[in-house]
């Protein structure tokens, strides 16, 4: 029966090419005698013939594929899916009586699988946030800094992965103990502590270095990679709030200890099984510091640790004028930043519902839904205060805005309902905005971006917010607290909502005490900043040897005329230099 | 022979360019400039701050013509490229010495 379908084709193969060969010739010979509407008539009934060979061969060549299965006869194709997967499929000693235990090995190792592969995919989305924050960034940058602001972008993610692959990743996570949901990582079980007032505090792990052969494990190496992304997505925030002014070689510096050391010393004490997860347990206090996917732990250390470094190398030239009036810096491409928000809003569908490292854990839905619910709240509000503050939308701000609502939500994502979602994106979106102004007016920090604004404001927002909205559906037993998770407006008290102030005001003089110090010495070692002339020019050639746009002359849009110009050293510290047009 | 330089609102270009082919002109050269006039700079708002756009963007169209030709070159500059609004540019006419076609080696009138 098999065998006739390869027959008749067997039998057609000469007529085939006998064919195919008889049309390339007359093709060939009359392609140029041939008039327009001739070859298009010709055109036609070739196509009308291959129509009405294949309708012919059709029948042929399937009537094979519909023949009945029946017990005995080999399984044919599957088109609607509905048969592949059987009992064969399952491995047993003996097929005709399975034990129990076979059945739930196989249960189990499926159910871990899908959580395995649903971490690991969820931390390829949050990998491909780089690109969404290096086009923001870039995009909001001047032209002539681009190649710079890009290879920040870029090299944060190979330097932070390396430095978190050399201790990172131990102190964050060696003594997390059992993840349930990706098969128990037996390894990462021992954390180092230290006991106040009869209880003892988590401060770091200490397994996992260099991820030797001691946590050789396919969990292991899974929570590797997801925690790895979400550490290099805080160590990229500060490349914008610190852009076109910013040493590279002291970049270099920030992003080993970024990923070795700070991070991952907070992320231990939150997810680590540190001593804010166990607030709860030790002393009563809601269930501990509660950040869902990392509204502090992964964007309130990137804003605060930009803080720090906006702070230590003051403003752009030209950022203020004598008497302190910011002066706006228009960035050069609002596509690429437009595009690269709607790249971080894609990424964060890894981040938030990949944050239960559980495909089995369905409230997956939830998450997803408003984690989009609170982007959509943010860009919209952040567009109307705009619109009715100054007559249009800023496109920089409706970008801001998306993003802000996105990193509010990020640590309640799990545990409120969608109106609130909605809400907290809502609030995120304004107070972006007014947390733009102030950081610009009143603080006089220089953020290119808005990045210090956009995670390190709204990042504080998001584990409050948690404190105030969670609807006690979710999260029975988290941090070893039991019953579900309550904010403040559903019946929880104050308690939650103080663990989450905690949290905050641990991330705040943690971080920025860290990276202020950190940056204070390294200015004093090899210092912080590119010369007045360097970042006059553009950083591009001095600092990377390369244009990011060399075939296009760059037109001096707001520094108009400042080669001729000479900088003193006070003024530039100060960053309260103006920028005239040299004199004729 | 004379050079008529004329700073033009961009967006007028078309506009020119045709209206000057269909007078005879059979080449032109066209720059991307900036610059200001009366029509100053305007302000704008970025990100909340204000920014000042001191050099507006403008098109510079070069016409090199023969004596005979270059008044209705003009008309028909002013004809297109008039708004009657501050920062519709200006015509600048000045006297050519020479001009040398390079494929050739022509000079003066027939190398135009």
């Amino acid at each position: 029966m098999r065998s006739t379908k390869w027959q008749i084709l067997g039998r057609l193969t000469p007529l085939i090419f006998l064919l195919a060969g008889g049309a390339r010739k007359l093709i060939t010979e009359r392609r140029r005698t041939m008039s327009k509407s001739k070859r298009l008539v010709v055109s036609f009934a070739i196509g009308a013939l291959f129509m009405a060979l294949v309708s012919f061969l059709t029948p042929i060549l399937t009537t094979q594929a519909q023949a009945p299965a029946g017990a005995s006869a080999p399984p044919g194709p599957d088109p609607t899916g509905n048969s592949t997967g059987k009992a064969s499929d399952v491995a047993v000693k003996n097929p005709a009586s399975p034990a129990l235990v076979e059945l739930m090995d196989t249960i189990g190792h499926n159910k871990i699988a899908i959580n395995i592969v649903w971490t690991l995919l969820a931390g390829f989305l949050v990998m491909f946030m780089q690109a969404g924050f290096a086009m923001v960034e870039t995009g909001f940058c001047r032209a002539k800094n681009a190649a710079h602001t890009m290879s920040m972008n870029f090299m944060v993610y190979a330097i932070g992965m390396l430095g978190f692959w050399i201790c990172g990743y131990a102190l964050q996570m060696g003594g997390v103990g059992a993840v349930a949901a990706l098969g128990g990582t037996p390894p990462l079980n021992h954390e180092f502590t230290i006991s106040l007032f009869g209880k003892t505090f988590g401060l770091f792990g200490t397994k996992g270095f260099f991820l030797g052969n001691s946590v050789y494990d396919v969990g292991v190496f899974a929570l590797f990679l997801f925690q790895m992304v979400f550490m290099d997505t805080a160590a990229t925030i500060p490349t914008g709030a610190m852009a076109e002014r910013w040493k590279f070689s002291s970049f270099v510096i920030f992003g080993f200890f970024m990923s070795m050391f700070v991070y991952p010393l907070f992320a231990n004490w939150v997810w680590g099984g540190g001593w804010l997860a166990t607030l709860g347990t030790n002393f009563g206090i809601g269930h501990g510091h509660v950040d869902f996917a990392g509204s502090s732990v992964v964007h309130m250390v990137g804003g605060i640790a930009g803080l720090a470094g906006a702070i230590v190398l003051g403003p752009r030239i030209g950022k203020y004028t004598k008497d302190g009036k910011p002066v706006a810096i228009p960035g050069h491409h609002i596509p690429m930043a437009l595009v690269g928000t709607f790249i971080l809003a894609f990424g964060w569908f890894g981040f938030n519902p990949g944050s239960t490292l559980a495909g089995t854990d369905l409230r997956i839905a939830v998450v997803a839904v408003n984690t989009m619910l609170a982007s959509a709240a943010g860009a919209f509000t952040a567009m109307l205060f705009m619109w009715l503050r100054f007559g249009k939308p800023d496109p920089s701000m409706l970008a801001n805005g998306m993003l802000a609502g996105l990193v509010a939500i990020t640590a309640p994502c799990a545990f409120v309902s969608a109106p609130a979602a909605v809400l907290i994106g809502g609030v995120a979106g304004v107070l972006v905005v007014l947390s733009v102004f102030f950081v610009e007016r009143r603080l006089k920090v220089d953020d290119p971006v808005g990045a210090i604004s956009v995670h390190g404001t709204n990042g504080a927002w998001g584990v409050i917010s948690l404190g105030l909205f969670a609807d006690g559906v979710y999260g029975d037993g988290w941090n070893g607290v039991p019953g579900p998770i309550k904010g403040l407006f559903y019946g929880g008290g104050f308690s939650q909502l103080f663990a989450e102030l905690i949290g905050v005001a641990v991330c705040f003089v943690f971080v920025f005490s860290s990276f202020y110090i950190f940056f204070k010495v390294l200015d004093a070692l090899i210092g912080n900043r590119v010369s007045a002339e360097v970042e006059l020019e553009g950083l591009d050639i001095p600092e990377m040897g390369a244009l990011a746009y060399p075939e296009f002359p760059i037109s001096p849009g707001f520094a108009e005329s400042v080669t001729t110009m000479t900088v003193p050293e006070p003024a530039r510290r100060r960053g309260t230099l103006t920028v005239e047009p040299a004199e004729n | 022979m004379r050079k008529i330089e004329s700073v033009i609102r961009p967006h007028l270009l078309d506009a020119v360019k045709n209206a000057l082919q269909e007078v005879g002109v059979v080449g032109m050269t066209v720059t991307e400039v900036k610059g200001f006039g009366r029509q100053k700079g305007h302000t704008e708002t970025y990100r909340g701050s204000e920014y000042k756009v001191d050099f507006l963007p403008k098109v510079k169209i070069e016409v090199v013509l023969p004596e005979d030709r270059v008044d209705p070159a003009i008309d028909a500059i002013l004809r297109t490229a008039k708004t009657g609004q501050f920062g519709d540019g200006k015509i600048f006419v000045s006297s050519v010495e020479e001009v040398i076609r390079i494929r050739t080696g022509e000079r003066a009138a027939l190398a135009l």
